[in-house]
């Protein structure tokens, strides 16, 4: 059974230890913006085949940029169980009455709504920058896009949290895995400049898609139809919900 | 419902290739301070872990408030309380909100929520200090409040892991009282782990002394000891004693005697009333005791009687055995 308490209470601890920790929500937003002042500006005038004459380059990196945020900041929230671990306090949770599915979704409902919180600041400051939203529906379509990119990489950070013991692993996963789907998604140039291996590679970074369709909503310009990157950003993010959450029970807490 | 807080049967947990506990079985009565006393690595803790569900056992049964370890996992956790060896609070939240988030975890409507925590809060003496970030708190501070914690949803059972591990001795001695009055007041049953001797001693009815993952030995503090013949009176006397300790061993209440370099030792029951009975026997006989010792056997001599070993040495050598574990490890990962 879902218990709605717990996965309530589980977001109000994630929400309060995040408004108390300053200096995350500060770290979290300092790189995605420096990567929008400094290759923003720095390229501003740049035309890179793939980006439409038309569209300046802060324009097409905002998406990316966000996308980034979405990705780095939901992923290490998944990691947190590492921390949890660490800590001791992960004995606390699995020890309740609470079953483990209810106890896996309040963690994506907090890790997700702290995700969201930060890429919404991000784009506020990139309006301050000249970036422009075309409408109520569009900023409506992002921020779904949003929420799918987040849960995605909250089950994906799950399921690392999941097989790893300790904080050593952190380090690796956000090295060889994050950095990589980082990079691949087209979230700073556009995959048709790609080589070929590399394209296939990013056809399987579910990055791709998101950032793709934010793109689509935000800017109106992407590789994909919109239906196409929005389904296939739903397939991603259930299963890796769901696998997430599997690993998540399977695991040992101690 | 049965008499039983815990029945445990052939209980053994294996982590890959070690045997941490070793087919142990045991029924802890309803009510009971139930003592698991050990040098460290000895699996208290995993004892502990897997009759709280943290850890799934290799093999063998356990019931905890009548349900089933592993089939009945909520309906256990419902009723326990565990404060576990290291410390388990978020220490970004306030004391209020740490006892908040449990009491949600366990189902608390708000109202009883509330008056529960106000009592729990006054039980361990926080009431001033819960709304500070659990991180500007003490060591002894924390420990209070995890046992506070451990008892807001009223479990029928309270693990207590190591609950003085590295406390100072007045805060130890607050929380061995705090202890003992829950047990008596509230009737809660708890089984408590530790590698302190006189804890154990001070506060348990029963005590099972764990070793290498068996049970070396499962009674009350006295009657352990009691099985070491009593207590040891070491008299330090000038002069040889010669053929009067021929004559000291005819005394019925002597169960052994040992003679070296001038020091007479004896093992007898009630050393202190007896004394003053050797006292005038020596000197009747001329011979002048330069100093009298009385030692009480403790469980610590209880331990070394049944391992053959002290605990630090049993320690040592345990600490060894991880060490060279983890460096194999090392070289496989390598």
């Amino acid at each position: 059974m879902i218990n709605a308490t717990a996965i309530y209470v589980l977001w109000l601890r994630e929400m309060k230890r995040f408004m108390r920790t300053k200096s995350r929500i500060f770290g979290a937003l300092a790189m995605p913006l420096f990567f929008l002042a400094f290759l923003g500006f720095g390229l501003r005038k740049i035309s890179l085949p793939g980006i439409d004459q038309e569209i300046d380059y802060i324009r097409f990196l905002v998406p990316g940029v966000l996308g980034m945020s979405l990705l780095f900041s939901s992923a290490f929230s998944g990691l947190s169980v590492l921390w949890d671990r660490e800590f001791g306090f992960l004995k606390e949770i699995m020890v309740a009455p609470v079953n483990r599915v209810s106890i896996v979704l309040g963690r994506i409902a907090g890790g997700a709504t702290t995700a969201m919180l930060q890429s919404i600041m991000i784009l506020v400051i990139s309006l301050g920058l000249g970036f422009r939203v075309r409408s109520l529906l569009s900023l409506a379509l992002a921020l779904v896009f949003m929420l799918l990119i987040s849960t995605t990489f909250l089950g994906l950070g799950l399921i690392f949290a999941s097989k790893m013991n300790d904080m050593q692993g952190f380090s690796i996963v956000m090295n060889f895995v994050i950095f990589p789907l980082f990079f691949l998604s087209g979230a700073l140039s556009p995959l048709e400049n790609f080589p070929k291996a590399l394209r296939y590679l990013a056809m399987i970074d579910p990055l791709t898609y998101g950032v793709d369709g934010l793109r689509s909503v935000l800017i109106g310009v992407s590789l994909y139809p919109l239906p196409h990157s929005l389904i296939i950003m739903v397939i991603f993010s259930a299963v890796m919900i769901v696998a997430g959450a599997y690993f998540f029970e399977k695991s040992e807490s101690v | 419902m049965s008499r039983d807080a815990i029945r445990v049967e052939n209980l053994t947990k294996r982590f890959k290739g070690i045997v941490a506990v070793d087919g142990i079985s045991f029924t802890v009565r309803k009510g009971e301070l139930f003592g698991l006393l050990g040098p460290n690595g000895a699996g208290k803790t995993t004892t502990i872990n897997m009759l709280s569900t943290l850890l799934n056992p290799t093999s063998g049964q356990g019931e905890v408030a009548g349900f089933d370890i592993l089939r009945n996992r909520d309906d256990v956790r419902r009723n326990i309380g565990v404060v576990f060896q290291e410390t388990a609070l978020d220490t970004k939240l306030t004391a209020r909100e740490n006892l908040e988030f449990h009491a949600m975890m366990y189902g608390l409507a708000k109202k009883e929520r509330e008056e529960r925590i106000q009592e729990v809060l006054r039980l361990v003496d926080l009431k001033e200090k819960a709304n500070i970030l659990v991180e500007n708190y003490s060591g002894g501070m924390k420990r209070r409040l995890e046992i506070a914690r451990g008892l807001i949803h009223r479990p029928q059972i309270l693990f207590l892991d190591e609950p003085t591990l590295g406390l100072d001795a007045q805060t130890r001695r607050r929380i061995w009282d705090y202890i003992r009055d829950l047990n008596s007041e509230v009737q809660i049953t708890i089984i408590l782990t530790t590698h302190y001797m006189e804890e154990a001693d001070y506060l348990c009815e029963r005590v099972a002394i764990m070793d290498c993952g068996r049970f070396v030995a499962l009674d009350s503090p006295q009657r352990l000891k009691d099985i070491l013949g009593g207590d040891v009176i070491s008299l330090e006397i000038e002069g040889e004693p010669g053929e009067l300790v021929r004559r000291m061993e005819e005394f019925k209440w002597v169960k052994s005697l040992k003679s070296h370099n001038g020091f007479l030792s004896l093992t007898v029951e009630k050393g202190e009333i007896r004394i003053p009975e050797l006292i005038t026997f020596a000197q009747k006989n001329g011979l002048y005791v330069r100093c009298v010792h009385l030692r009480k056997p403790s469980l610590e001599d209880v331990f070394l009687n049944f391992t053959g070993r002290t605990q630090r040495e049993q320690e040592a050598s345990a600490s060894q055995r991880n060490w060279k574990m983890k460096r194999g490890r090392m070289r496989r990962r390598r």
